[in-house]
């Protein structure tokens, strides 16, 4: 997103976690321990979701081909517990108790899974496991961009995604560790689990705050479009220039309505940026069938299959702190396209470029290049958009688009692939992704120099 | 935040402890359960298993303690008799005519690592193919030439859980490998058919070493497919069956049939190839397993143990849909007759 001021606003103060320094640390301590909580929780569910398809398939016997359409039904259902989890953690104003119910939630399941022998229950399971998920997303981070201030957000999603993503790649190991001590030992690996997802509620509940103060001026209570401001100004709520510092007597805030939910789609910079989020989810060709496109394009053995995955974990592991700092740097509206732009390369490398020995690693570390410099941009520059005490809706608003447009992504490249095969299927893909971010681009440019004299080209007529 | 921060990784210290001490109590608990015998059940003895002795069932041991997961193999005709245990350790496990295929997974550093075996008659490890994920069936060519089997890849992509499976055949003798069923050609219902959702699994093979049957999965439906080794080519027979086994004698094959669209629930029913009629059997319980045939009278297949969670039995059931099922084996599965 494009920076306006790079000096420090005027209304940033520090996280109110910290109270010794006037200087705001590098990363504030809540989003270290919201990092932490998501690296222990992300730990938990890995090591469930490794050694899953043994247990169902070698332990219990099932056949898991059914578990496909089930997917297809929660999708849905997951977008609308998004909303839910940022709209109630707005209402309630404790973004922390919306968001361990959620991690809750997710740490009752695992031992649960002992008990399930079934296809029936064992879904049961999983889709309450991921309803957890769904919940607390919005609130936490709600929560890690109210604990920070405007011009460090990118860089302290990079570092809550970075420690996420560690936990993702810890969870494995250490279930295949326990799998070796303990021969079929699947039931002390869903008991280690559970025990490591208690343990990330524990840490939640003892060094997250509560969360809901908004440690950023807000430019007006009522989500509704302010009067002729310069457009396109991706900090409005953090420049104090032209926006009223809180009113006095607003230590008793409104209540949060559905209705002010909604009104926030009239914030033209919102709006905008959930466009483009839900436009390049619908050209953003889920991971899975990026593998298994790799693996026919490059022919890479089968037991590297399962390796796949790791790899862009590792590269997105490795560069999303850097991408967050660049995206605060040169703003975040550059990074997000030019994420997008790298996931084209890798689009097109497997397209078109000849089966060199290198076309795995090269795709790959793209595939984790674009999660880098997308998956904590967007929420970085989303926050800076929306008022503090609309925040989490804002952000569930946003994050839900772009689920369900990848969903919608997922179904018609399916239809794609059938009706032409992969090669045309992933051109189109390419096509659109090309079109898409081209639009993006467009609607995302930053705005001329404020100038009073030039009306806003895009004006908002109020309501 | 009422505590201060001494108090608050005071907690947190006390929490570690408490959780950790479980952890390690279930990893030691689950560690023990491998070296201690299980006091009641058949008796089990480590020894030579010879894939050419005529008369012999051989079936992975799933009985808890020190040889759970090995081949074990009994007298046909007393299968209540000892076992004896083989060094080989399988997923799923099938042999004929001398020569077996056994499926193994174990665990690595960050994935399973997944590998076929093709074993002589001895148990050597002749050949050995990577997997692309988890093992869930095998078959031998009545000649042991062929080896076939399919296994579940999931493609794990943040939470959203997909699974597929790929079926691949191998020509044990000069190792040449069809990786993936999905690149042959299929014709439906006399025409070409292609679609991005095809998925094959559970091979049986003919004597002849060139006609399989298998099932083929796609749009939300099972097919019987009829397939040619040489010509690469599948055909669709009859829909709704699943894991098909074909009889010695050539003319029937046993599959499971789905009860209800969408449920987990089969029924095990015999077909006969040359009309196309099918029955069930006297099984009422649901069969998530490929059915093997002890003689061409008896099918063999596993259901899951009362009462526990990662153990299965060996049932038999004749085929012509008359009589019970009778238990064969307990903490028993893959079950294959040799001669």
């Amino acid at each position: 997103m494009y920076l306006a001021d790079r000096s420090a606003p005027a209304g940033a103060k520090p996280a109110p976690d910290d109270r010794g320094p006037a200087r705001a640390p590098a990363v504030a301590s809540t989003v270290l321990a919201l990092g932490t909580v998501s690296m222990i929780t992300d730990i938990s569910s890995e090591m469930v979701t490794a050694v899953l398809p043994l247990y169902l398939i070698a332990g219990l016997g099932l056949s898991p081909l059914g578990f496909g359409a089930l997917d297809g039904v929660y999708n849905g259902v997951s977008a609308l517990v998004q909303l839910t989890g940022g709209h109630l953690a707005d209402r309630v104003r404790n973004h922390k108790l919306i968001a361990g119910i959620g991690y809750g939630l997710s740490a009752l399941c695992k031992p649960l899974l002992l008990f399930a022998h079934s296809l029936g229950p064992i879904s049961v399971i999983l889709t309450l496991e991921r309803t957890g998920k769904g919940l607390r997303t919005a609130p936490r981070d709600a929560l890690i961009s109210l604990s920070t201030p405007p011009e460090l957000q990118g860089r302290a999603f990079g570092v809550h995604r970075a420690m996420d993503t560690t936990g993702a790649l810890l969870g494995p190991l250490a279930a295949f560790l326990i799998l070796s001590v303990a021969v079929d030992g699947y039931d002390a690996v869903f008991g280690v689990s559970a025990c490591v997802a208690v343990l990330g509620v524990v840490v939640l509940m003892l060094f997250v705050p509560s969360g809901g103060a908004d440690p950023q001026p807000r430019p007006s209570r009522q989500p509704r479009p302010p009067g002729p401001r310069p457009s396109g100004d991706a900090t409005a709520t953090a420049t104090a220039t032209d926006t009223p510092i809180v009113a006095a007597g607003a230590d008793r805030p409104a209540p949060v309505r559905l209705r002010d939910a909604l009104g926030l789609l009239r914030l033209p910079r919102l709006r905008n940026l959930a466009i483009c989020a839900v436009l390049l989810g619908l050209t953003t060709v889920s991971d899975a069938f990026v593998y298994l496109l790799l693996q026919r394009r490059t022919g890479i053995g089968d037991q590297w299959f399962p390796l796949l995955p790791l790899g862009t974990a590792a590269v997105f592991l490795l560069l999303a702190v850097p991408a967050g700092a660049l995206a605060d740097r040169i703003g975040r509206r550059t990074v997000f396209l030019t994420g997008h732009a790298l996931l084209l390369a890798g689009y097109a490398l497997l397209l078109w470029a000849p089966a060199w020995p290198a076309l795995p690693y090269l795709v790959l570390a793209l595939h984790g290049m674009f999660y880098a410099a997308t998956d904590g941009v967007l929420p970085a520059a989303v926050a800076a958009t929306v008022p503090g005490e609309l925040r989490a809706t804002g952000l569930a608003l946003v994050g839900t688009g772009q689920a369900l447009a990848r969903f919608g992504c997922s179904l018609a490249f399916g239809g794609a692939w059938t009706l032409w095969g992969t090669g045309p299927a992933l051109a189109a893909a390419a096509a659109g992704l090309l079109c898409c971010a081209a639009v993006a681009g467009f609607v995302l440019r930053p705005a001329a120099a404020p100038d009073a004299a030039h009306p806003e080209p895009t004006r908002t007529r109020s309501a | 935040m009422t505590l201060s921060k001494s108090r608050r990784l005071l907690v947190l210290a006390v929490a570690v402890l408490l959780l950790g001490g479980l952890a390690a109590a279930l990893v030691l608990r689950a560690a023990s359960r491998d070296d201690t015998p299980s006091a009641d059940g058949p008796s089990i003895a480590a020894g030579a298993v010879t894939l050419t002795r005529p008369g012999t069932l051989t079936f992975l041991n799933g009985v808890q303690g020190p040889h759970r997961g090995a081949l074990a193999s009994v007298p046909a005709d007393a299968p209540d008799s000892g076992r004896t245990a083989s060094e080989l350790n399988c997923q799923r496990f099938y042999a004929a005519a001398g020569t077996g295929v056994c499926l193994r997974s174990t665990p690595g550093a960050l994935a399973q690592d997944n590998k076929a075996l093709i074993v002589d008659a001895e148990l050597r490890t002749l050949r050995s193919f990577p997997l692309a994920g988890t093992p869930s069936r095998a078959r031998v060519s009545p000649s042991g030439r062929f080896a076939a089997w399919t296994v579940f890849v999931s493609g794990e992509s943040y939470g959203a859980a997909f699974f597929s499976t790929r079926t691949a055949i191998a020509d044990t003798r000069t190792g040449k490998l069809e990786a993936n069923l999905e690149e042959f050609a299929i014709s439906m219902d006399g025409r070409e058919y292609r679609a991005q959702d095809v998925n094959f699994w559970g091979v049986t093979f003919s004597k002849d070493d060139d006609t399989f049957y298998a099932t083929l999965s796609t749009a939300g439906e099972t097919h019987l497919v009829k397939g040619s080794i040489s010509g690469r080519s599948v055909t669709t027979l009859a829909r709704n069956v699943e894991c098909p086994s074909l009889s010695p004698d050539e003319t029937r094959i046993a599959y499971k049939k789905r009860v209800r669209a969408g449920a987990s629930l089969w029924r095990e029913h015999v077909m006969d190839l040359g009309t196309l009629q099918e029955h069930t059997l006297a099984e009422k319980r649901s069969v998530d397993d490929q059915a093997a045939w002890l003689d061409d009278r008896t099918l063999a297949y596993a259901l899951p143990t009362d009462g526990a969670a990662d153990s299965t039995d060996l049932w038999t059931v004749p085929a012509d849909g008359s009589g019970a099922p009778q238990l064969l084996a307990p903490g028993a599965s893959s079950p294959a007759r040799l001669g």
